[in-house]
């Protein structure tokens, strides 16, 4: 069960690492406007 | 430019547009009905006004008409986003420049020419849904040089990117006013750029609170699972080693929680504490300031329960609470930039004999300035050339335009209607009338008295209980059993009493409050509000514009029919409030009778003479029609017997202004009657008596305060039912009005609210000092940025249902709180007696969550009512 020990503390780097990807995005502004972008995904036909 | 729409989109059966010439006469732009006006003009006519027809032109010729059909699949209510061919030369301005654009450096983006792209924001009228974002970010193809347009829906603002060597920001501007969507700078920059700032701290926030809180209950998984299995099996029990590495990760997610996104509690705590305003970060941040020192002690301890699974969960889900409730209030910070609002951008000043566009940051007194029919003032001065009427309805509250002559005072803000005008100004900028009233705004929302929060009030007692039952809790234990076990056991009961669902159960049932009222098209930007709105006390209501229209409308007629379609066609071409109210109502039934015929020909009407002193003349099949005043009538040589002056003074005492009609033979002139009276006022709106009926039932006191003369306001206070009116009242007036009810019911033990309803900028101050100042549909921008909310329909129906809604809420609120009450009675009684584990703090906990989130979102899960839609009348 000893590989617990380094187990446990990798998972929690790897979630780390995904909550400092998130506060990039946060800090990047990806999730000011929810509304718009995905319209915009539905409309882009013709680019 | 080909086009090809998503197949979804071309099924659609109006396809055709262009030989569809609208369902029964309605705007081929907008959906609005066709005045009839204009179809006499042109039977064919397919637009309701030029605007509308310079949109939907323009589309055509830049192949963008797959607008119509997107609108349509996407089920949006056409709106009146008509272009106002408004010019924006003052949008070059280097004044302007410096202030609004940025230059980007990022050249590479440029279409090869070298120099850098310019970028700027534009806040834009009428944008509502889908298919205006993909118009919006068709720019660049409708004006050349633009190389990206991105729309933002939720702020309805868009950042153009541009190449300035090809193309003036006034041109684009201009390009997307022809798409129906007048531009305006962005104001408050700074503002949104704040509030983005703590809007995503707070995502963050949440993102490192949820990372705690889910690891922390997994290692709180694998904690108890040992604890379990090593009871029965001694085999399967836990690796001693593990379980410290178990608690010391468990401690380290915890203390992050507590240290970062819950590091908001302790400093709201902090707060409340320090202005001695009890709220509820104070017994939130008691029990994670405790468990978390307990839970620390026992990890280093090596023995004891750890709380740190129960205290990250609670401070992520309140944080989701409380981002729930400010997304929804997004409305709130919106208050900038009023006299940016209020006035115009630019205008037209005289330099060295020329007339120039320039921003109006510009102007100083002494300048001479041309202010176009339509326009708005841009600075308080004195009219040196031409007669118009001037409609500072939104200044005063007055319903009648007043006209000007040389040598009259105009105000800035105010609207010129009639002809053009030259003024010189007297006071600009912040010496103006209209930057008087805004500072008395912003005094207003100073001195309003904070509304506290049901939850919040709780707060206070709910310290002193707790706290006491801890006291309590580890005396008895104390002194029966000793000093751990008292520890313990207080310990516990600090960390189950938390209120997490009291904290949870307020912010989102106001949250439920502001989405539904939204669907109903009720804004509320502050949602202390809703609690407020569901006791009953003073409602103040605003006369012009909330009552009544607003504008000048048929009120009554007597005289023969006949006589109508002539006055209608003799007015037709006059641009006087009173002239339009008359075409208006009285060309309607005409159309409806003679389809589309044209009016002028019909009715053999020619040589119309406008006076301008107060009537016209026409000529009709070799008679003389006189359209005016009595007093116009009179002069020439129309006699008017006793009758007819006693149906004038009756209509006259009501407030109306009254039109008369003679028609005569042009052989005899000097003695013909009057024949007929058209009297014109404010007409109340529908189901106001109604509304207000219903609106005394449920407890509310409703008073009249109004900026319009005594008799006027009498007479609408008669017709609905309203006891206590007060006319002739100053914009300084309503706010003492306002303020010395509030201070009134403050002096009672149980306040009663004092809400205020307008429209105008005279009633802004007052809507600010009040407990909750409501705006009404069409209202000034400065009633919107003062107002607590703001209903988006006419009438008083949706504040009725705003008031059943808000009881609604308030009521599922209530619920809540008292089951978050009664499990933490429970849970209290269970910690004092020793019988609370971690385990079962831990089930408890979310248990209790789940019922209040499920209570909260309870109220009014009826779907809302279809909205008729009620297109405003012209």
């Amino acid at each position: 069960m000893s590989i617990l020990y380094i187990m446990l503390p990798a998972a929690l780097l790897l979630a780390l690492a995904g909550l400092a990807a998130f506060a990039w995005a946060a800090k990047k502004g990806q999730f000011d406007d929810l509304d718009t972008p995905p319209i915009r995904s539905i409309l882009d036909d013709d680019d | 430019m080909n086009t090809p729409s998503p197949s979804d989109f071309n099924t659609d059966s109006s396809a055709d547009l262009s030989a569809d010439p609208g369902p029964s006469g309605a705007c081929l732009h907008c959906g609005l009905p066709i005045p009839a006006a204009r179809r006499n003009v042109n039977p064919a006519d397919t637009f309701c006004c030029a605007g509308c027809q310079t949109v939907y032109e323009t589309l055509s010729a830049c192949g963008l008409d797959n607008y119509y059909r997107l609108r349509d699949a996407v089920n949006a209510k056409p709106t009146r986003g008509a272009a106002t061919q408004q010019r924006y030369a003052a949008f070059d301005a280097d004044a302007f420049t410096t202030i609004h654009v940025r230059v980007l450096d990022r050249t590479d983006r440029t279409d090869g020419t070298g120099s850098a792209t310019h970028t700027t924001d534009f806040r834009l009228e009428g944008v509502h849904c889908a298919a205006c974002v993909w118009l919006v970010e068709r720019l660049p193809r409708v004006v050349n040089g633009v190389i990206e347009a991105r729309l933002s829906l939720r702020e309805t603002t868009v950042r153009v990117t541009w190449n300035p060597a090809t193309v003036a920001l006034s041109k684009i501007a201009e390009s997307l006013d022809r798409l129906g969507y007048p531009p305006h700078p962005a104001q408050g920059a700074d503002r949104t750029h704040l509030r983005q700032k703590s809007e995503r701290a707070q995502l963050l926030r949440i993102g490192v609170a949820g990372l705690c809180a889910g690891n922390s209950m997994i290692t709180a998984l694998a904690l108890y699972a040992g604890e379990g299995l090593g009871s029965t099996t001694v085999d399967a029990s836990m690796d001693s080693g593990i379980q410290f590495m178990l608690r010391l990760i468990s401690a380290g997610l915890g203390l992050l929680s507590l240290a970062w996104p819950g590091s908001v509690f302790f400093r709201g705590a902090l707060a409340s504490l320090r202005t001695r305003t009890p709220t509820l970060d104070l017994p939130i941040a008691l029990a994670l300031g405790v468990g978390g020192a307990a839970g620390l002690a026992h990890v280093i301890l090596g023995r004891g329960e750890i709380y740190f699974d129960s205290l990250t969960v609670l401070v992520f889900l309140l944080l989701v609470g409380r981002f729930i409730q400010s997304r929804q209030q997004r409305f709130a910070d919106d208050a900038v930039g009023l006299m940016a609002a209020l006035t115009p951008a630019a205008c037209r000043v005289q330099r060295a004999d020329q007339w120039i566009e320039t921003p109006i940051e510009a102007l100083t007194p002494g300048d001479r300035v041309q202010v176009r029919p339509g326009e708005l003032f841009p600075a308080d001065g004195n009219v040196d050339q031409g007669h118009s009427t001037m409609d500072r309805a939104l200044l005063t509250g007055e319903s009648v335009a007043v006209p000007v002559a040389p040598g009259d005072g105009v105000f800035a803000g105010a609207q010129n209607l009639a002809s053009p005008l030259e003024i010189t100004v007297t006071a600009a900028a912040n010496d103006t009338r209209i930057a008087e009233l805004v500072r008395l705004v912003d005094q207003g929302i100073r001195e309003k008295p904070p509304l506290v929060l049901f939850a919040d009030r709780v707060a206070g007692w709910f310290v002193v209980v707790v706290t006491l039952a801890a006291a309590a809790t580890f005396a008895t234990w104390f002194f029966r059993t000793g000093l751990e076990p008292a520890i313990e056991n207080a310990v516990a009961l600090l960390i189950v009493a938390c209120p997490c669902a009291l904290g949870l159960a307020t912010p989102l049932a106001l949250a439920v409050a502001i989405a539904r009222a939204g669907q109903r098209n009720i804004l509320i930007k502050n949602g202390a509000a809703v609690e407020v709105l569901a006791k009953s006390g003073h409602l103040l209501l605003d006369k012009t514009g909330t009552l009544t229209h607003g504008r000048a409308q048929l009120a009554a007629w007597h005289g023969p029919d006949h006589l109508k379609p002539l006055v209608a066609a003799a007015e037709a071409h006059s641009t006087h409030p009173i002239a339009r109210a008359l075409v208006n109502a009285l060309s309607k039934g005409q159309a409806e009778n003679q389809n589309d015929t044209n009016l002028l020909t019909h009715t053999q009407i020619s040589n119309i003479q406008e006076r301008g002193d107060g009537g016209l003349t026409a000529t009709h099949a070799n008679q003389t029609l006189h359209i005016g005043s009595p007093n116009y009538l009179r002069r020439h040589g129309v006699h008017i017997n006793d009758t007819w002056q006693a149906t004038l003074t009756q209509h006259l005492d009501a407030g109306q202004t009254v039109v008369a009609i003679a028609l005569s033979k042009q052989e005899n002139q000097a003695n013909s009657e009057l024949q007929a009276i058209a009297a014109l006022g404010d007409t109340l709106r529908q189901d106001i008596a109604s509304a207000v009926a219903q609106l005394q039932t449920l407890g509310w006191q409703t008073q009249i305060l109004s900026g319009d003369a005594q008799p006027v306001v009498d007479a609408v206070a008669q017709q609905t039912g309203i006891s206590q009116a007060r006319g002739d009242a100053t914009p300084e007036d309503k706010l003492q009005a306002v303020q010395k009810l509030t201070a009134a019911s403050q002096k009672h033990t149980r306040p009663r609210p004092v809400i205020m309803v307008g429209d105008g900028v005279n009633d802004a101050a007052a809507l600010a000092a009040a407990d909750i100042g409501i705006a009404v549909h069409g209202g000034a921008q400065a009633a919107l940025a003062a107002a607590d909310l703001y209903i988006a329909r006419p009438g008083l129906q949706p504040l009725v249902e705003l008031i059943t809604l808000c009881k609604a809420s308030v009521h599922a609120a209530r619920r809540s709180l008292i089951i978050s009450l009664v499990y933490n009675a429970i849970a209290l009684a269970l910690a004092a007696t020793g019988h609370i584990t971690p385990l079962v703090a831990a089930i408890l906990m979310p248990l209790s969550s789940a019922i209040v989130l499920a209570s909260a979102l309870a109220p009014g899960r009826q779907r809302p009512r279809p909205q008729t839609p009620t297109p405003q009348s012209p």
